[in-house]
């Protein structure tokens, strides 16, 4: 039974699917072997704030009810019925907390589930829990998160990337097949990158936000998180589509990823570098693996160009004034008054603006203080235009950069983060250096286009995943399922399997960690 | 709090002259909020009429109501204003427990409606453009209760309770431009320029413009300047002044209390101010300077809401005839004099005697009541004419029972009282007071006899053909009578005793 279940959870959602259709196996088997696998390894990765075994139970025997049952019962379950997921704790869940990563919410309950939720629910994917994130999902690192760091699978000493760590981690340590993130700069692909994982930014407004706690409005999209890009596919197809909750949302349909993921080649396909998103900063193992996938597709059949988007430059900058403007407003609700942490002031007058600002002060870390202070000052009168609005202007010009590039290129290719995972502590004083960790991928929140990660190997110096980035014009989040099952593929046919299989193996507490498979 | 001191309006008019700044919010009667699908209903039991969106819970966001866009919009081009192709609503950030999400969502810079233009018409027929710079969309916030202080009042308040109801609930705020040279007519204007656009959304039927409910609410801006100097003086915003009469009296007070300060030599506080319907004063609010700092960007969380040129074509199609054009076609209707429908409009009856007409009463009847009797009693008892409880049906009753002779008018004016003080329907009063009319002739014919007997002389000039000498003698009936002798059918026994041709 050990054995089934270890054998179980490392399993695509794909072949989890499959095997459930045909009745391999059941709904909860799958189920349990990864509630197990948590119960076994979470402690050392720290991936979940919340595990919600009894209601991801209670999912799965209805699937396997229904499957058994037969006839339209059974015909009617979505593919992924049965495959268990974990939802970042960003996003709303009736019957489990919410907490955002920050104290100002512990043990809060939304009376609503977002939209995606709705929708995993619908398809009857079991919710194994919620991971960790950065507070508010400000941070590259999990190390902002207010329960304490996610730790990276590769080796526990390393931050597993942020803030989506703890479904990448998740994802990457075999407790879960597939996880939802949340993407404002690079929160999905660059934990997916130093985690050795997938992660998929679609399209702003290709899945809706509404039950996503926000934190830059125009930036923030929800987005799959697993270890191969048809699993991405299939999820994304599952939480996608228009939502009348959120205005913002896309009508187009995008159901033809999962097709798009299994046409299987590259060529004739134009791929892009982005002149300014390699190179100088980016470390040499980081740039050797990028360079092979380059020569990879190559071979494929795909045709290499090298593209500038000359205002990339501005990106890093416009990002930390437009996100930390919107997290300034959106976070003004936590202010003990409706839900949440209320903390009363230890002396004087108990007026409303004193509970508001001890409740601030006692329920939001630094970072979060951080940024809703540099927002508040660049929407200052007076500021305004010379911040904000400078800001918006760089983004119309990185806009049109990416439209140019796209009329040269079908996708462009960079690496995801300049860097692989660096050690838990190791830039925490310095919020500069954490937020260069996002310069790839922040062009693309603020272009709105999507983007997906997928791992390239291993760095040379240092053993540790290093993540290609693909990006497509908004829309078009099909090629990068192309590109990307086509560069796993043929990656994976180089290293005799999935790059995960080379990560050390994590054992229960009680068993000795180490080795290799 | 220490009482303000004030000049007299007529040596603050000969001194200053008043520049003004109305800002009109007007709430939708849309059937779900501005952003969510919650109800938009006044007066239920707090905090039943709201969702997840209104209570501002996080990983909510806000849906454009299209509805409250259309209404938006038709209020605009009734107010003659250019309406925006693409206009973005903004986030307007404060903290306050009344506004779930510590910003209010608004329009800013780019409002739907601008540049328009309201023509007033004054008591005397004086005709006064007033123009509309912006009419805006935005959410109100809820309502707080302040509980333990005095009067209700957050100073002092224990704690205070809040009720999102309202939270959400759609607004147009229409902003005029500065009113320049309106004189001594400004506190006149300021409330006809009110009871105008009242008058306007109420004839759109986006509103239920009921100004006791907070349908439609007032903030009037009020500057003095000397005479013939163009930059405005310092102003003060004078917050929810929420009745027609107050807005009049609000910028009289304002007017006043300006002008001794600049007296004084003191320079006007620019802040905002509470109107007291009790003292008919204003007291100090809070500070309002242009350094309050609302941190306006745009909302990311809505896409802009475009007004194709043909959707705004087909709302300008829909809209009803607009009040100044209604009046012109009543009037012609119930054949009023001139002078008579002015009086009418600015006793404020104009709509209460079109559905007076409508349930029955002929144009003279409704108007003879509610100008000869209801306006009167509405005067005495501080209240709008319509608000003093007389239906329509009321009237059309009374006057049936006049028609029917069943009682006279004099008696008709008693039942009229008797409704008031709650007493029953007509029919009722006048069983119960027992006020029918003489209507055997047998009494009244005795009278008559005594009535001419004792004027000899008079029923002599009747006689004779001087038939408007009748006046005396049918006096002399009533008197006797006391009142209960139907007056007409007196007369006609009169001319039938005496031979004469009435």
């Amino acid at each position: 039974m050990t054995e089934l279940k270890n054998e179980l959870i490392h399993h695509s959602a794909a072949d989890l699917a499959a095997k459930l259709a045909a009745r391999e196996v059941t709904a909860v088997e799958v189920t349990q072997a990864h509630l197990d696998r948590i119960a076994d390894v979470d402690g050392q990765v720290n991936a979940f704030l919340h595990v919600n075994t009894e209601e991801a139970l209670a999912v799965a025997a209805e699937v396997d009810a229904a499957r058994a049952a037969g006839g339209s019962a059974a015909e009617e379950l979505h593919a992924l019925a049965g495959v268990p997921i974990a939802v970042k704790d960003l996003i709303v869940t009736i019957g489990q907390p919410t907490t955002a990563g920050s104290k100002i919410l512990e043990g809060w309950h939304s009376p609503y589930d977002a939209t995606v939720v709705k929708k995993l629910r619908a398809a009857r994917m079991p919710i194994l829990g919620k991971t960790n994130l950065d507070e508010f999902a400000m941070g590259s690192s999990t190390e902002h998160s207010a329960y304490g760091p996610t730790r990276n699978p590769w080796d526990l000493d390393r931050i597993p990337g942020g803030s989506g760590g703890g479904s990448a981690a998740a994802v990457a340590a075999f407790e879960a097949p597939l996880a939802l993130g949340t993407d404002t700069g690079g929160s999905i692909r660059q934990p997916g990158a130093v985690t050795g994982t997938v992660g998929v930014k679609p399209t702003y407004g290709a899945v809706s936000r509404y039950g996503a706690i926000a934190m830059a409005s125009s930036l923030d999209q929800i987005g799959p998180v697993s270890r191969t890009v048809l699993d991405s596919a299939l999820l994304q197809e599952v939480i996608g589509g228009h939502d009348p909750f959120d205005s913002t949302s896309l009508t187009d349909p995008f159901n033809d990823l999962v097709a798009a993921a299994r046409v299987g080649n590259v060529a004739g396909m134009k791929i892009g570098i982005v002149k300014e998103l390699h190179g100088e900063g980016y470390q040499a193992g980081v740039e050797n693996r990028f360079n092979e996938s380059l020569q990879l597709l190559k071979d494929a059949g795909a045709e290499i160009v090298e593209v500038s988007c000359p205002n990339l430059k501005y990106a890093l900058g416009a990002y930390y004034l437009i996100m930390p403007s919107e997290v300034s407003s959106n976070l003004a609700k936590f202010d003990g008054v409706r839900f949440g942490m209320r903390v009363l002031p230890k002396d004087g007058p108990m007026t409303i603006e004193r509970v508001m600002g001890a409740t601030r002060a006692a329920g939001f870390g630094d970072e979060v203080k951080r940024r809703i202070i540099l927002g508040t000052y660049a929407l200052s009168a007076g500021y305004y235009d010379a911040y904000y609005g400078s800001a918006q202007k760089v983004r119309t010009l990185i806009q049109r950069d990416f439209d140019a590039a796209f009329a040269k290129a079908d996708v462009l290719i960079s690496p995801t983060a300049p860097t692989t995972a660096f050690k838990l502590g190791e830039k925490l004083d310095d919020p500069l250096a954490m937020y260069l960790n996002d310069v790839a991928t922040i062009p693309a929140n603020l272009a709105g286009i999507p983007g997906l990660s997928l791992p390239g190997g291993l760095a040379d110096e240092d053993g540790l995943p290093v993540g290609i980035q693909l990006l497509a014009p908004a829309r078009q989040d099909a090629r990068l399922y192309r590109v990307g099952a086509v560069l796993e593929s043929i990656l994976e046919e180089k290293w005799g399997g999935p790059m995960l299989a080379q990560a050390p193996v994590l054992g229960s507490a009680t068993t000795t960690a180490g080795g290799s498979n | 709090m220490s009482v303000d001191a004030t000049l007299s309006f007529e040596e603050a008019m000969e001194k200053y002259d008043p520049v003004l700044g109305i800002e009109v919010h007007v709430e939708l009667n849309t059937k779900t909020k501005m952003f969510s699908s919650a109800p938009n209903v006044f007066g239920d039991e707090p905090n039943t009429n709201v969702n997840e969106v209104d209570l501002g819970m996080p990983g909510v966001l806000p849906v454009v109501n299209k509805t409250a866009v259309e209404s938006s919009i038709k209020i605009g081009l009734a107010l003659n204003c250019k309406i925006a192709e693409s206009c973005r609503f903004a986030r307007k950030n404060y903290f306050y427990p009344d506004t779930p999400k510590n910003f209010q969502t608004s329009q800013y810079d780019e409002p739907i409606a601008y540049d328009g233009y309201l023509d007033i018409e004054l008591e005397d027929g004086t005709v006064f453009r007033v123009e509309i710079e912006r009419a805006h969309m935005e959410e109100d916030a809820g309502k707080l209760t302040h509980m333990g202080g005095a009067a209700g009042r957050i100073q002092g308040a224990d704690y205070s309770l809040v009720d999102y109801n309202r939270s959400g609930v759609p607004l147009v705020e229409i902003v005029t431009k500065p009113i320049e040279g309106a004189g001594s007519r400004a506190p006149e204007l300021a409330k006809a320029y009110v009871a105008a656009v009242r008058e306007i959304v109420k004839n759109l039927g986006v509103s239920d413009a009921k100004m006791e409910r907070g349908n439609v609410r007032c903030d009037a801006n009020v500057s003095l300047r000397p005479h013939g100097r163009e930059r405005f003086g310092i102003r003060s915003e004078t917050k929810n002044v929420n009745s027609l009469r107050a807005v009049e009296h609000a910028v009289r007070y304002e007017i006043q209390r300006h002008a001794a300060v600049l007296d004084s030599g003191e320079p006007v506080i620019q802040e905002t101010r509470h109107w007291h319907e009790d003292t008919r004063s204003t007291t100090s609010g809070r500070p309002k300077s242009d350094a309050d700092d609302y941190r306006y960007f745009p909302e990311p969380d809505l896409v802009p809401v475009v007004a194709s040129r043909e959707w705004v074509e087909e709302l300008r199609a829909t809209l009803p005839e607009p009040p100044a054009e209604r009046r012109k076609r009543l009037k012609e209707a119930w054949g009023y004099s001139d002078l008579e429908f002015r009086d009418v409009v600015n006793a404020g009856v104009m709509d209460s005697i079109e559905e007076t007409i409508s349930a029955g009463a002929s144009a003279d009847v409704a108007r003879k009541w509610w100008m000869g009797e209801i306006v009167g009693r509405a005067k005495v008892a501080d209240v709008d004419p319509s608000e003093l409880g007389v239906t329509p049906q009321v009237i059309v009753e009374l006057n049936k029972l006049v028609e029917d002779g069943k009682i006279n008018n004099k008696m008709a004016t008693q039942v009229l009282d008797g409704v008031l003080a709650g007493e029953g329907t007509p029919e009722e009063i006048v069983e119960k007071r027992g006020l029918a009319v003489v209507s055997d002739d047998g009494p009244l014919l005795e009278a008559i006899d005594a009535a001419l007997a004792a004027q000899p002389d008079v029923a002599e000039k009747i006689r004779g053909g001087k038939v408007q000498a009748i006046g005396a003698i049918v006096g002399g009936v009533m008197k006797a009578t006391r009142g209960q002798a139907d007056a007409g059918r007196v007369r006609e026994l009169i001319l039938q005793k005496l031979g004469v041709e009435g």
